[in-house]
């Protein structure tokens, strides 16, 4: 089988916008959490967020703050129309990505060897839910003909194709909360396959709209113990746990096949070694109690990886700041077994928040900069951990360690759970 | 200059993010000002709303140009 490596990262999320000023914040334990500004949360139960800083002031953001996204940088206002803002998002953090990997296709073959698969949990909420009431009010002549383009999820890859001339395969995950795990494990299927070359790949999410803020209040899902103090909101495995925070933006890779990296010089920060996939076949939100799905996803990566578990040295954990956590904790506790004191453990949505359909991408990213920095991410607001457990669990600031192996979990409702396993190379 | 045109103008310069001196009768939305088949269906809902008009689908496949609408809408507008 052919390998597969990773050349190329892009992330847009609650912290700002670039790679680097991401994972400062991560190793500092910044939270990105604050209160919701894209609408008035009165009546809302829940009313903080993760929103992307911008230089129109949502998310707390201000012109010439560090890592403040500017949209009008990706897009014209004219091409806005056409898109919800995770398309744009995909767009910022593929731009950042392809760039970072320095691959331009140029031919044809070039073009037709690089494909995308980028994902979202939901797509466009927003634009369906207002072109629902326009639709109600002034009637089926008033409905845009851009409503359908910008709210379909596959258009994230659509747009990438288009924009930077890719016609390799073009496929889009959505699998919930577990959609970037998954757009990252099948996109290396493809490269492994002979499919392409290069694949950009990962998940995109803006579901901080009132019917996204609504929807998973009404499941019960959603943090509200913490409207005051927003960054102590996401805390997972801590005894105060409310719920899970929503949080927006993207995480994009380049993915490459491990010689065409070689032989352009491309700078390879791991290899994509283990990929694994189950089903829970228990409940459309709620985890198996005894973890045994996401256990079973893990195992499946490990195999694929052709690794023994003691070679995992971090795992970045779904952990959502829900129930499920240590449900997770105690699969990952089981399957690790006496090597569980020498496994890192951390979950980094306690600082952006759940990114739904992108979480998996971002967290991807994180194990891949973990491997790079030699440091893992920490979980913060972690004051009182609610059960004891063998793993280390790494707080409030990066941990200096070996990595050569980390481990990305990502689960999603309807019980959908996938692991990725990356390695450092050379 | 007809406040027709104007108005018309205005709505294809905010709609297609055009540069105002090409956004002359004579310009064709999509070989002109860069629009696509979707922008001209968003410009001929746009021109609706403006002069609270209807135009039939058949009437919007053959307004091409600025002039096309002005002229479309001026015959309206006369009933």
């Amino acid at each position: 089988m052919r390998r597969v490596v990773v050349t190329g990262l892009g992330l847009l999320t609650p912290l700002g916008w670039g790679v680097e000023h991401n994972w400062k914040g991560i190793l500092e334990g910044r939270s990105g959490i604050g209160p919701i500004t894209n609408f008035d949360t009165e009546g809302y139960g829940c009313t903080i967020a993760g929103e992307i800083p911008s230089v129109d002031g949502r998310g707390g953001g201000a012109p010439g703050q560090p890592g403040v996204f500017d949209h009008e940088k990706v897009m014209s206002p004219k091409d806005r129309k056409r898109v919800d803002d995770f398309i744009v998002y995909a767009i910022a953090a593929a731009d950042e990505a392809l760039a970072d990997a320095g691959w331009k296709p140029e031919t044809e073959e070039q073009r037709e060897r690089t494909g995308v698969m980028v994902g979202s949990g939901i797509g466009g909420l927003g634009p369906i839910a207002d072109t629902a009431i326009i639709l109600k009010e002034q009637g089926p002549r008033r409905v845009s003909p851009f409503f359908i383009p910008s709210a379909l999820i596959n258009l994230t890859s659509g747009q990438i194709s288009i924009r930077h001339g890719l016609k390799g395969p073009n496929h889009s995950v959505v699998t919930a909360c577990a959609t970037g795990a998954h757009a990252i494990g099948d996109a290396a299927r493809m490269i492994m396959l002979d499919d392409a070359d290069v694949m950009v790949a990962g998940g995109a999410e803006s579901s901080i709209v009132p019917i996204g803020i609504a929807g998973f209040l009404a499941c019960k899902a959603l943090c509200t113990a913490y409207n005051d103090a927003p960054e102590k909101a996401s805390r997972p495995w801590d005894k105060d746990h409310s719920g899970f925070v929503m949080g927006e933006g993207a995480g994009i890779v380049v993915l490459e096949e491990y010689e065409h990296a070689r032989a352009r010089g491309a700078t390879i920060y791991a290899e994509v070694v283990g990929y694994g996939m189950s089903g829970d076949a228990y409940h459309i939100t709620a985890p198996a109690e005894d973890g045994e799905g996401g256990y079973r996803a893990m195992q499946m990566a490990v195999k694929r990886a052709g690794i023994d578990v003691s070679d995992i040295d971090y795992v970045n954990a779904h952990g959502t700041s829900t129930m499920a956590d240590w449900i997770e904790a105690g699969a990952i506790e089981k399957l690790m077994g006496d090597h569980a004191p020498n496994v890192a453990l951390s979950s980094t949505k306690s600082m952006t928040g759940h990114l739904l359909g992108a979480a998996g991408a971002i967290e991807a990213i994180f194990c891949i900069l973990a491997i790079r920095d030699q440091i893992a991410p920490p979980t913060i607001n972690l004051d009182n951990p609610e059960r004891e457990t063998a793993l280390n669990l790494v707080r409030d600031k990066g941990q200096p360690m070996e990595i050569d192996v980390a481990m990305s979990n990502s689960f999603g409702f309807g019980g959908t759970n996938a692991s990725v396993i990356f390695r450092k190379v050379g | 200059m007809s406040d027709t045109l104007e108005r018309v103008r205005k709505i294809v310069i905010d709609h297609l993010d055009a540069d105002p001196e090409k956004v002359v009768e004579k310009a064709s939305f999509i070989d002109d000002l860069g629009a696509d088949s979707l922008d001209n269906v968003e410009l001929v809902m746009a021109f609706e709303e403006e002069f609270d008009i209807e135009i039939p689908d058949d009437a919007a496949e053959h307004i091409q140009t600025v002039g096309d609408a002005v002229k479309f809408i001026d015959e309206k507008l006369a009933g």
